[in-house]
């Protein structure tokens, strides 16, 4: 009976053998893809099993973590000033997932991130629980509370950029939420959840980087831009071509204008007044293609604005009729553009025609606060020249000085900014938004642009309401950052 | 071989006991497992657990009395064996011990059943109490051969047992299988003290009817196909199987027994035939079978796509869940583990420590402590097998054959089940997971290959002296 018990022997080798070749299978080849599945909650208890690192603004956390009982996450998370902030960092929640700053850089803050990997190590060798790393951000702490105290009940955004870096000093979108109200798993957490999701309100959504608008007269600054780079504008002072009434090429429709004075008035002029008839005018000059390319080096249709957190992208259609192009050329038709887009507008009018790339992480650093990675500031592009970046900052001053920009002007600080109305919904049945963009510019060169925007503006009338809303928050924004950089 | 043979000089050569080396060996078995009950209360607690001296005495004093037992009344028994058992058992303890302390299955069972008991104590007193039963039965079965006498009984007793789940009143359907019966306040599964009296009655059945099943079969397509009236023992064990698998709802036992028997016979009859009538027959009832049972047909549709019908839900995304969380324990615990204690097997819920306990292992000591498992129990069955080959009786060959044929069908229908590789069938890993019966019966069995592989290796009884041999001298042709 040896024989058949020698290949009994080998049957049982085999069934050993078939169980050692499905745990390799399952335990090496698959176990990324099993150890990250969706269905895994490993990965979300890994992920609060300790202290998150914090995201930091100007060396204090606006993050925080506190234990939790009775569930399987140890730690969640909480926010200093939440509905302030919630723009700026997201939300991370054990039970709702994250976005945002707090899923982009979840790896330095959860502390896994191959970078990190001396530190644990190290950790492993002193005993020392693992720790997150933390996001050095460069946003300016009295800039984002002026913004978010100025915009107060109204649904509204503020981007405020350093024009000369590209840092982003303040990222406020109102309505806002508390990211903490449902941070936990409890079923508080997921009440504070649906009720958000669901709202009306959306206000979740990050209106600052993740909601365009029509730009209304701000969009005349590309314009103005656009004129002088393509040559169709060389002396800002000097008469334009343009009648009274202004009829839309190719078409009946006439182009009003909300104040007089229009009739071949000049680029400053028109600037100052806002003559929706100049622009169209001059845009339809420029033409469509030449707008769209010096629209597109503003950063405009351009998808992969990553500050990290990435932006939507403004859209300058690229393949309107004419009379589309000389009505997107005073930001109305399909012209769109994220608040930040057009903080980015004046930030490059004031840091003399160079745009910077935008960008809110300062840098990541390790538990013990050892550099891990540090921005460099980088060049995006280049708008316009120097020469007619100065020609545009004159104009935008006369704005502020002498025209629908007067609420922003600041003792002893050069501004210049540019208000706007855009209207939008069927035939303008719906309340216009109300625009402001501007920078502030001392003897140190320009440290702030800032673009507000206000949803439901209880005026309709151009640019007034645009001044008289918008301007006033812009003003206080930019007034924080100047007192805070002395 | 040569006719002359002086059997004299074998008798000379005294063959060693190895009782030493399993003493030295249980040394091993005994402080592996208190140094992972430290481990685990270390990563638990971040301080030594409490009991430790009184756990690991106790392993030690339970192990050596296993030992005396053995060098005194199995001189000559395979000195792995009974380390190997220990270290399972004694690592099995330390696994229930662990998901003990899990705060989510003592919420899971407070919620569900209002309170939370813990499991290590009662299996603390199974292993001594199977312990007990090994050297039962090593001091009652002095000789294995004297259980051919119980053939017929065992059928009959075995019979019982597995029927006795089906009996109103008695059996408990619990989870959807009915393979337990409750007995005041202890439920007992009865099918795995039958997988060893069964191997009793095959044993003593097939030694008989060997040479008929073998000899009178018409050769048909390259088989020799057996006589009508042989095949009929052979179907009743068929119908008997499919009958459990039926009622009891209980695929693993089924498959144990069916294949547990097609080994016997294949062993007995030296007849390839055996083995093809015997997979054609199983893989027939398992497919009839899997397209009217609906228990089965879930556990095949949760083997198939078990993240799918987890998300799917309905009926079947409880057990579609549990494998889905098996394997992605597996998968959490990569190469090396997370480690003792800390990894989160428990989220499989309640058969965390029963069914798949071996999940634990996979995720908490990773690749490498389940190819260790592994090794332990491929090396309890080639053991087995071993002694098998070595049984100088047809009874004892087939006896031994049948216990480590079972034990590797069920270490792989289990392994397999929670790993995914084979639908899950609800058995226990043998030594590792919570539950009386399977420790009491593991020890019998372990107790009984001792026996065999004692009697296997003891020498031969000195013959009377020979007066020729003095005179006589053996020239050997070369």
């Amino acid at each position: 009976m040896n024989k058949p018990l020698r290949r009994i022997s080998i049957f049982c080798g085999l069934l050993i053998l078939a169980l050692l070749i499905r745990t390799n299978w399952l335990q090496y080849v698959q176990a990324e893809e099993l150890s990250t599945r969706k269905e895994n909650r490993r990965v979300q208890i890994a992920q609060y099993a300790q202290e998150r690192g914090n995201i930091i603004v100007q060396g204090e956390p606006i993050t925080g973590s506190a234990v939790t009982d009775g569930s399987d996450y140890k730690y969640k998370r909480t926010y200093v000033n939440g509905p302030m902030w919630a723009p700026v960092t997201g939300y991370a929640s054990q039970a709702f997932g994250s976005n945002q700053l707090e899923s982009l850089e979840d790896s330095i803050l959860t502390g896994n991130d191959d970078r990190l990997f001396f530190d644990r190590t190290i950790g492993m060798f002193t005993g020392e629980k693992k720790q997150g790393g933390h996001v050095v951000t460069t946003l300016n702490a009295a800039a984002q509370k002026a913004g978010f105290e100025k915009l107060g009940n109204r649904k509204g955004a503020v981007a405020a950029i350093d024009p000369r870096t590209g840092a982003i000093l303040a990222l406020v979108s109102t309505p806002s939420y508390d990211p903490s109200s449902f941070a936990g798993n409890s079923k508080a957490d997921e009440k504070a959840w649906v009720e958000l999701k669901d709202g009306a309100d959306k206000k979740l959504v990050n209106r600052a980087i993740r909601e365009t608008y029509p730009p209304g007269s701000t969009f005349k600054v590309v314009t103005a831009a656009a004129a002088l780079e393509h040559g169709v504008v060389t002396e800002i002072d000097a008469k334009t071509d343009t009648p009274e009434p202004y009829f839309l090429p190719g078409t009946k429709t006439e182009m009003k204008n909300h104040s007089g004075g229009c009739k071949e008035a000049s680029l400053n002029e028109a600037m100052r007044i806002s003559c929706n008839s100049v622009f169209a005018n001059l845009g339809d000059k420029v033409t469509r293609d030449k707008m769209v390319e010096t629209a597109e080096k503003f950063g405009f249709n351009d998808d992969k604005i990553d500050t990290p957190v990435r932006a939507f992208a403004s859209v300058y259609d690229k393949n309107m009729s004419k009379d589309g192009n000389a009505l997107s050329s005073i930001g109305q038709f399909n012209t769109a553009a994220t608040p930040l887009q057009m903080a980015m507008v004046a930030a490059a009018v004031a840091n003399d025609g160079k745009l910077m790339k935008p960008y809110m992480v300062d840098q990541l650093t390790a538990p013990n606060a050892d550099t891990v990675e540090k921005h460099k500031p980088e060049e995006m592009s280049r708008p316009m020249s120097a020469e007619n970046a100065q020609k545009l900052q004159a104009m935008m001053v006369n704005v502020v000085e002498n025209g629908s920009g007067k609420k922003a002007r600041i003792d002893g600080v050069t501004v210049g900014g540019k208000t706007g109305t855009a209207q939008h919904g069927e035939k303008n049945s719906k309340k216009p938004y109300a625009w402001f963009i501007s920078y502030a510019k001392t003897d140190k060169g320009s440290p702030v642009a800032v673009a507000v925007v206000i949803e439901d503006s209880s005026a309709d009338r151009e640019d007034i309401s645009g001044g008289g809303l918008a301007a006033p928050v812009a003003k206080a924004v930019m007034e924080a950052v100047i007192k805070s950089q002395g | 071989m040569s006719v002359v043979t002086n059997t004299t000089t074998i008798g000379a050569i005294e063959l060693p006991s190895r009782r030493n080396t399993e003493l030295m060996l249980l040394g091993f078995a005994v402080v592996i497992p208190i140094f992972a009950y430290a481990n685990v209360g270390l990563a638990i607690d971040g301080k030594l657990p409490p009991g430790m001296v009184v756990y690991g005495l106790a392993l030690a004093v339970v192990a050596g009395i296993a030992h005396l037992v053995v060098r005194r009344f199995a001189k000559y028994a395979d000195p792995l064996l009974l380390p190997l058992g220990i270290l399972l058992n004694g690592l099995g303890l330390v696994l229930i011990w662990r998901l003990d302390q899990s705060v989510r299955l003592q919420n899971l069972a407070k919620r569900a059943y209002g309170g939370f008991s813990e499991s290590a104590p009662n299996q603390m007193i199974y292993t001594a109490l199977g312990i007990a039963l090994f050297c039962g039965v090593l001091l009652v079965l002095k000789d294995h051969r004297t259980l051919q006498r119980f053939t017929y009984i065992s059928m009959a007793v075995a019979l019982v047992l597995l029927i006795l789940p089906i009996v109103p009143g008695l059996g408990a359907d619990v989870f959807g299988a009915k393979i337990w019966i409750r007995v005041g306040g202890f439920s007992i599964q009865p099918g795995e003290f039958a997988k060893i009296v069964l191997a009793v009655f095959f044993a003593g059945y097939l030694m008989v009817k060997r040479d008929a099943l073998a000899l009178a079969s018409r050769r048909f397509m390259g088989l020799y196909l057996p006589r009508g009236r042989d095949l009929g023992p052979i179907l009743m064990i068929w119908a008997m199987s499919l009958l459990i698998l039926i009622f009891e709802n209980d695929l693993g036992t089924s498959l144990l027994f069916f294949g547990m028997f097609v080994i016997m016979l294949y062993v007995a009859t030296e007849r390839t035939s055996w083995i093809v009538i015997g997979l054609l027959m199983s893989v027939g009832g398992a497919v009839v079978v899997a397209s009217f049972s609906g228990h089965v047909g879930a556990r095949v549709a949760a083997w198939t796509d078990p993240f799918g019908c987890w998300e799917r839900g309905g009926l079947d995304a409880g057990a579609c869940e549990q494998i889905a969380q098996s394997i992605m324990s597996f998968g959490s615990g990569g190469v090396l583990g997370a480690g003792w204690g800390q990894g989160n097997s428990d989220l499989i819920g309640f058969a965390a420590n029963s069914d798949f306990i071996f999940s634990t292992v996979g995720e908490e000591l990773g690749l490498a402590g389940v190819m260790a498992f592994l090794m332990v129990y491929g090396l309890i069955i080639e053991r087995g097998v071993r002694t098998a080959l070595a049984a100088r009786d047809p009874f004892g060959k087939l006896f031994a054959i049948g216990l480590s044929g079972a034990f590797a069908l069920q270490i792989f229908v289990v392994a397999g089940g929670v790993m995914g590789l084979i639908p899950l069938t609800g058995m226990t890993m043998p030594f590792l997971a919570s539950g009386g019966s399977s420790v009491l019966a593991n020890w019998a069995l372990i107790g009984i290959l001792i026996r065999i592989s004692d009697t296997a290796r003891r020498p031969a009884p000195a013959p009377a002296p020979s007066p020729d041999s003095e005179m006589t001298q053996v020239v050997r042709p070369s």
